[in-house]
């Protein structure tokens, strides 16, 4: 089908869709090439409908990189929501890329962004929208390379039967060096085999296919086979040594999106190191960028956009060394524009508070957000995130005092060893805030309290926990359910079929992709909407396929077994995370580790890169003797 | 009580990539390009100050306009040539820019001025013209038009002020000027469906809101 099919079939079909602004294009600031001028086209899909996927930064990033290349144009795509897609497939309409209307399987490289698991019946049904075979060995070279990235990607092997390749890490360098790759192999019109087998010489970048995974009798893993020489094992993660200029050329949509705003990242990493939290481990090293700079992509962003919201975003905005000088200065040079700064994950400390006031900001009408993640300090310890109560509550009241009438708490219940007392305590610490916001604003004063329940992830301190059985969870559900109700207080929590869900995929190996094939069969998609997550499809989907979830979720792991995700390197070292893990047992903490570096392992995998990038480029230490080179050489030659 | 803002208003174009862009989103857009273009735009007061734009008439979705009306406050008073300069620089795709004038702050707010609206329908799949033009008379020789809108009966007829079809190189428009005061608006798709002609495979423009209370042709 030629794009000008598919824009007429559009016009037949929009007027009978919600929202038909999702399934256009045409905003400000879109790309559009000639189609006939470039060698290399590229679609960028989000796996979700046009509204989240417009946030994702990582893709956004991706398409000005892409369309800075003379060659090469980007194009995006997205789901479309139910009843699109009901239209769409009735009047045999593919999926299209929304600036030329092309259709998707026109595309020379389709490249997915995979942030979350929960998109994994989606990434399916949107190959399956395109007609594209949805596994991977069923492509021919007609069929666009399938790429898929982000942070899902860190444990890739339950989607490995439908990817052609997953690149690993951080994709701003490493996106020019497959389409390099790919144009390579293209003039030279050899099988699909080369190209693959090419893309796996990039750093950064997996291909399943070119590895087997063997099991025991238990059914965990014994190891992954590589098929041959040329599929390195480990893989280790991609990285930029330092952080490129920001975006500022960002796409603005007509239609309301999740998130109406310029998004800044400010820093890259975290030094906090908290057990649970996989993007802390998996992002680092931290790098961060300079106040100057950063004011400069706001300024140059706003006027490119019009955006009435700059979000200035890290993992930990408290964290950001200069944090104090570029609220001020953003202060002095946007005052009087009607700008919104929102800056999210602030540490619980008096001094947030002080620093929101400063901004400004419109947030006192959203609440104030902590993430004390636990209620007591045994807990808090536990999974390394050691704050006082004492702390907790003087900042509570530092914020009710400041004006905001609303705090939000979120916390995680089913961490490890975690008791009924533990959650008791949620209870009692968030009664506890709102005596003291009675205290200081009245009535007026509102605690929600957010309780999602903890997933173990991969590559995290404790990837070998289970998940909560699920009468326990709903056992402190119900406790929360009943304590936390009432004038003043308000309670979010998750389904736990949904933590499940997110647990087994996950945590998932190669035999998973069955799961999720039968799932999307049986029906399954859109499973991060709640309403559309489907507990029943996926039960029958493992009955089908022959697997058990329980082993995938429920089953506490040994210190010694091999993981799916074993060679995938994301640059922290296994033996950290065991050591890291035995210490949670004990209740030990570790610090920030830019007071002392605790050689997690990323220094040694690239001290090469360090000493080309020193001082303040990396929140680590200095890699500096040149023995300690030839040892860091020893260690990217051993598998971890 | 709002501080001393000078008031312009902005003649602009809706194009067909954004027929089917809501009046709220088009209000935000152009809030935005207003922003980008660094006019200083007047804000409301109170707790939630918002811009003091104003779109004089929603317009369905589905329709292109040529002329759709927004009037504005700025908090300097800027020349209308600098302002049409620098709007034109920053509009979005789709939105295009054709006049801005400058008001005297005083007058009545846009919506209570507009008094009729016209519009041009290109039909993709036309009858015979002698059958549109058969529908044509009956509807205005008819003295009512009893028709329903939400559950709430009303009578077409009055609202319609002029309705004609043009036959040009085999495709054939219709043009019609209908009543766009509040509380008594027509709609283009009422009157083609009163004609028996199916607003779906219509292409329906805006060609003009008209404020002088005078009667049109």
């Amino acid at each position: 089908m030629n794009p000008a099919e598919v824009a007429r079939l559009l016009g037949r079909i929009l007027p009978t869709v919600q929202k038909p602004g999702r399934y256009t294009g045409g905003e400000l600031n879109q790309t559009v090439k000639d189609w006939s001028a470039v060698d290399t086209r590229v679609a960028l899909a989000f796996p979700d409908i046009y509204d989240l996927g417009m946030s994702n930064l990582g893709l956004a990033i991706l398409y000005d990189i892409l369309n800075h290349e003379a060659d090469v144009l980007a194009e995006r795509v997205y789901l479309p929501w139910n009843d699109m897609e009901a239209a769409m497939r009735r009047a045999e309409l593919p999926l299209y890329s929304l600036e030329s209307k092309h259709p998707v399987a026109d595309f020379d490289i389709l490249g997915i962004s995979l942030p979350y698991e929960s998109l994994y019946t989606n990434t399916l049904n949107l190959l399956d929208l395109a007609g594209i075979p949805l596994y991977q060995k069923s492509r021919t070279k007609e069929h666009p390379l399938v790429v898929a990235g982000g942070h899902a990607a860190l444990n890739p092997e339950p989607m490995a039967a439908f990817i052609d390749a997953f690149v690993i890490g951080e994709g701003e360098e490493v996106i020019l060096e497959i389409v390099r790759t790919y144009n390579k192999w293209k003039a030279r019109e050899k099988p699909r085999e080369t190209l693959l087998q090419a893309l796996a010489q990039i750093w950064g970048v997996y291909v399943p296919s070119l590895y087997e995974a063997h099991y025991l009798e238990d059914g965990t893993l014994s190891h992954i086979e590589a098929l041959t020489e040329k599929a390195p094992i480990p893989v280790l993660k991609r990285i930029v040594p330092k952080l490129p200029p920001p975006l500022t050329r960002f796409i603005v949509p007509f239609i309301d999106v999740t998130h109406n705003r310029v998004p800044i990242e400010i820093m890259r990493g975290c030094t906090r190191g908290c057990r649970f939290c996989q993007a802390g481990m998996i992002t680092r090293p931290v790098r961060q960028r300079s106040v100057e700079e950063i004011l400069n992509a706001v300024e140059k962003a706003l006027a490119q956009t019009g955006f009435e919201e700059v979000g200035l975003l890290s993992l930990s905005s408290s964290d950001y060394e200069p944090i104090l000088d570029l609220v001020r200065v953003i202060n002095e040079r946007f005052a009087g524009r009607h700008l919104n700064v929102s800056l999210p994950s602030l540490r619980i400390e008096t001094f947030s508070a002080e620093l929101m006031e400063s901004l400004k900001d419109s947030s006192r009408r959203s609440g104030f957000t902590l993430a004390p993640e636990a209620a007591t300090e045994r807990m808090r310890e536990i999974i390394n995130k050691p704050v006082s109560t004492e702390q907790l509550l003087e900042t509570a009241r530092e914020i009710f005092s400041r004006g905001w009438h609303t705090i939000k708490l979120y916390f995680m219940i089913g961490h490890p060893s975690e008791t009924i007392e533990d959650v008791q305590a949620i209870v009692d610490l968030c009664k506890a805030v709102l005596k003291e916001g009675r205290r200081i604003i009245g009535k007026r004063a509102q605690v929600n309290a957010g309780v999602s329940t903890f997933v173990p992830k991969p590559h995290t301190p404790f990837q070998w926990v289970p998940v909560d059985a699920t009468d326990q969870i709903e056992a402190k559900q119900a406790l929360l359910k009943r304590e936390l109700r009432g004038p003043g207080l308000k309670l979010n929590w998750n389904n736990p079929e949904e933590t499940l869900l997110e647990a087994w995929l996950s945590r998932g190996d190669r035999r998973m992709g069955k799961v999720i094939f039968r799932a999307w069969q049986l029906g399954a998609k859109f499973d991060a909407w709640q309403e559309h997550f489907r507990y029943d499809l996926w039960l029958q989907a493992f009955d089908d396929a022959g697997l058990n979830f329980y082993f995938y979720t429920q089953r506490e792991r040994p210190i010694d077994e091999t993981f799916p995700w074993d060679h995938i390197d994301a640059a922290v070292k296994k033996q950290f995370l065991t050591e890291d893990y035995l210490w949670s047992l004990e209740g030990r903490t570790r610090l920030d580790c830019r007071e002392r570096c605790f050689a997690c392992g990323i220094l040694p995998k690239y001290a090469d890169l360090r000493r080309k990038y020193p001082g303040e480029t990396w929140e680590c230490p200095e890699v500096r003797s040149p023995r300690s080179r030839s040892h860091a050489k020893t260690h990217l030659a051993t598998p971890a | 009580m709002e501080a001393t803002a000078y008031r312009y208003r902005l003649t602009f174009c809706k194009e067909e990539p954004l027929r089917f862009t809501g009046h709220l989103d088009i209000h935000r857009a152009w809030e935005r390009t207003f922003r980008r273009a660094g006019l200083p735009l007047a804000y409301s007061q109170g707790f939630n100050p918002r811009p003091r734009i104003n779109i004089g008439s929603a317009l369905p979705l589905g329709y292109t306009s040529s002329a759709e009306l927004l009037d504005f406050w700025l908090e300097e008073e800027v020349e209308t040539k600098t302002i049409a300069k620098a709007l034109i620089h920053a509009q979005a795709p789709g939105l295009h820019v054709r006049e801005v004038l400058r008001l005297e702050t005083k007058q009545p707010a846009l919506q209570t001025q507009i008094q009729y609206a016209a519009y041009l329908v290109h039909l993709d799949d036309p009858p015979p013209i002698a059958e549109i033009q058969a529908a044509i008379n009956a509807l205005m020789d008819a003295v009512t038009l009893p028709r329903e809108r939400r559950g709430k009966s009303y009578d077409l007829r009055p609202l319609i002020e002029t309705l004609q079809a043009k036959q040009s190189d085999g495709t054939i428009q219709l043009e019609m000027t209908l009543r766009a005061r509040e509380g008594a608006t027509g709609r283009p798709g009422e009157v083609l469906r009163a004609m028996n002609i199916d607003p779906t495979f219509a292409r329906i423009q805006r060609t003009s809101l008209i404020i002088a209370p005078h009667k049109v042709n």
